[in-house]
């Protein structure tokens, strides 16, 4: 997190995570490399083409999918667009105030986009109705409704499990040569995982909480695909 | 354009003129806020929450006799039938406006002076009617954070469709009926806090539509004050 949107931490409460992660353990006496409980919610969101809820421990973010047409940019004609697009709401904590998206949103929408784009999740060619002239593009909306940390695995699951889970109108010529239109899931190849570790001092450890976050020295999200490739 | 009313006088999703849609209350629903709830009111999905009383930033803002109240009433790109883009618009400005208004009435703002209460409303889901679901909402996220309120504020819609008066438009009676007034009422104080209102009524059925209003509203409140206190006083109430 940015210096704007890391909470404060005390002295004390820092000098106890640090004593506790000499002896390999965390303040929710998790172990280093240990998940929070994940909850999933599918489809929330009907009007959505496809939406899922994830909370990893007490975050809480919220994933819409929707489907509509457009012009594809010119450099990929044959190609349907995908477009990431993440929110720190307000509400989701004290630090965050309303406003146009601050280097936090934009960061979070930018690695959740790389990681559904290099994985090729989405067949975006796939996406093209009549190539140069239109194609479907695929908006993912992601809002974050309470902040503890690791939003970026949180926002990831999220965005992948949408898109799952996401049907859209497609046009299908049948055999009579009849027109008809279609709910479709949306042409996806495989689905990708991210796991976001840190490091403080010597240790290293996986989904960090926002206390972890506000006190560590380096951070990094890697994003792997069904065989293991790493992919972002 | 289509029949919203059959000639039963049973609606389009099956209720009666005088019938509210499903409601579901919960509070405390976002961890980091001070308080906070979140409404289903039909197929309406709407999260408030509370951050205050705090220090203003910027502090000019503040005033040295009482709070003020800022409000931001805002749709996820996804709520709604075609994506909305996520800058907010001036139909999302102008609800946090008359938001902010009627809870300005209800809350006792020289409690807390030259501070700030932020107050903020994210509709997941819109289904007609979003803005009195939200005002319902935000009192609710109010009790739970504990800030000293006059009353209660809940709201609902009144309307006209095919020459007849109806209580909580859903979406489509919103967009094709032929009246729209959101009525938000404070119950206990018998007080009006938000009206507003597009269309055309003759003033006997304005009198009516009021009447409604006001009766969807002593049903939502009824429901609101059951789920604050199943929260809060159950231990209270079990002697």
């Amino acid at each position: 997190m940015s210096i704007k949107k890391s909470p404060i931490i005390e002295n004390l409460r820092k000098s106890q995570m640090l004593d506790l992660l000499s002896k390999q353990k965390r303040l929710d006496g998790r172990a280093l490399n240990e998940y929070r409980p994940i909850t999933i919610k599918l489809n929330p969101i009907q009007k959505a083409n496809g939406s899922a809820e994830v909370s990893i421990g007490d975050t809480r973010v919220i994933a819409g999918v929707k489907v509509e047409t457009g012009e594809p940019f010119p450099d990929t004609p044959d190609q349907g667009l995908l477009v990431v697009n993440a929110e720190f709401l307000p509400l989701s904590s004290a630090l965050v105030e309303p406003g146009p998206p601050d280097e936090d949103s934009i960061e979070v929408s930018r690695v959740v986009d790389r990681g559904i784009r290099e994985s090729q999740m989405i067949d975006l060619k796939a996406l093209a109705i009549k190539p140069g002239v239109l194609v479907n593009c695929v908006f993912v909306d992601i809002d974050i409704l309470n902040m503890d940390g690791n939003i970026f695995d949180a926002a990831f699951l999220a965005a992948v499990l949408s898109i799952a889970t996401a049907r859209y109108d497609k046009k299908i010529v049948g055999e009579d040569g009849k027109e008809e239109v279609q709910k479709v899931p949306l042409p996806i190849r495989l689905i990708p995982v991210s796991i976001t570790s840190i490091t403080i001092g010597d240790n290293i450890m996986i989904d960090p909480t926002e206390e972890e976050d506000s006190i560590l020295d380096s951070r990094m999200t890697v994003t792997f695909d069904e065989e293991g490739r790493l992919c972002a | 354009m289509s029949k919203l009313i059959d000639e039963n006088g049973v609606r389009l999703d099956g209720r009666r003129f005088d019938e509210l849609r499903p409601i579901k209350i919960e509070v405390g629903v976002v961890k980091n806020a001070d308080g906070s709830a979140y409404i289903e009111f039909g197929k309406n999905k709407i999260v408030a929450a509370v951050y205050g009383p705090r220090e203003a930033h910027p502090k000019h803002l503040s005033l040295p006799d009482r709070a003020i109240i800022r409000c931001r009433y805002h749709m996820s790109p996804f709520s709604t039938e075609e994506r909305k883009p996520p800058q907010p618009t001036r139909r999302e400005i102008e609800i946090s406006l008359v938001l902010r208004r009627a809870m300005e009435c209800a809350v006792f703002l020289e409690e807390y002076p030259r501070s700030i209460i932020d107050v903020y409303v994210e509709v997941l889901q819109s289904d007609g009617g979003s803005r009195c679901a939200s005002i319902t909402a935000v009192s609710a996220a109010l009790a739970d954070s504990g800030i000293s309120m006059r009353d209660l504020i809940v709201g609902c819609a009144v309307g006209k469709a095919d020459g007849q008066l109806i209580l909580d438009l859903n979406d489509k009676e919103d967009k094709e009926g032929q009246c729209d007034m959101p009525v938000a009422y404070m119950p206990n104080l018998e007080k009006i806090t938000l009206l507003q209102f597009d269309g055309a009524f003759t003033e006997d059925e304005f009198k009516k539509a009021i009447e409604l209003a006001i009766m969807g509203n002593r049903k939502i409140y009824d429901i609101l004050r059951k789920t604050l206190t199943e929260r809060y006083f159950k231990t209270g109430d079990e002697k």
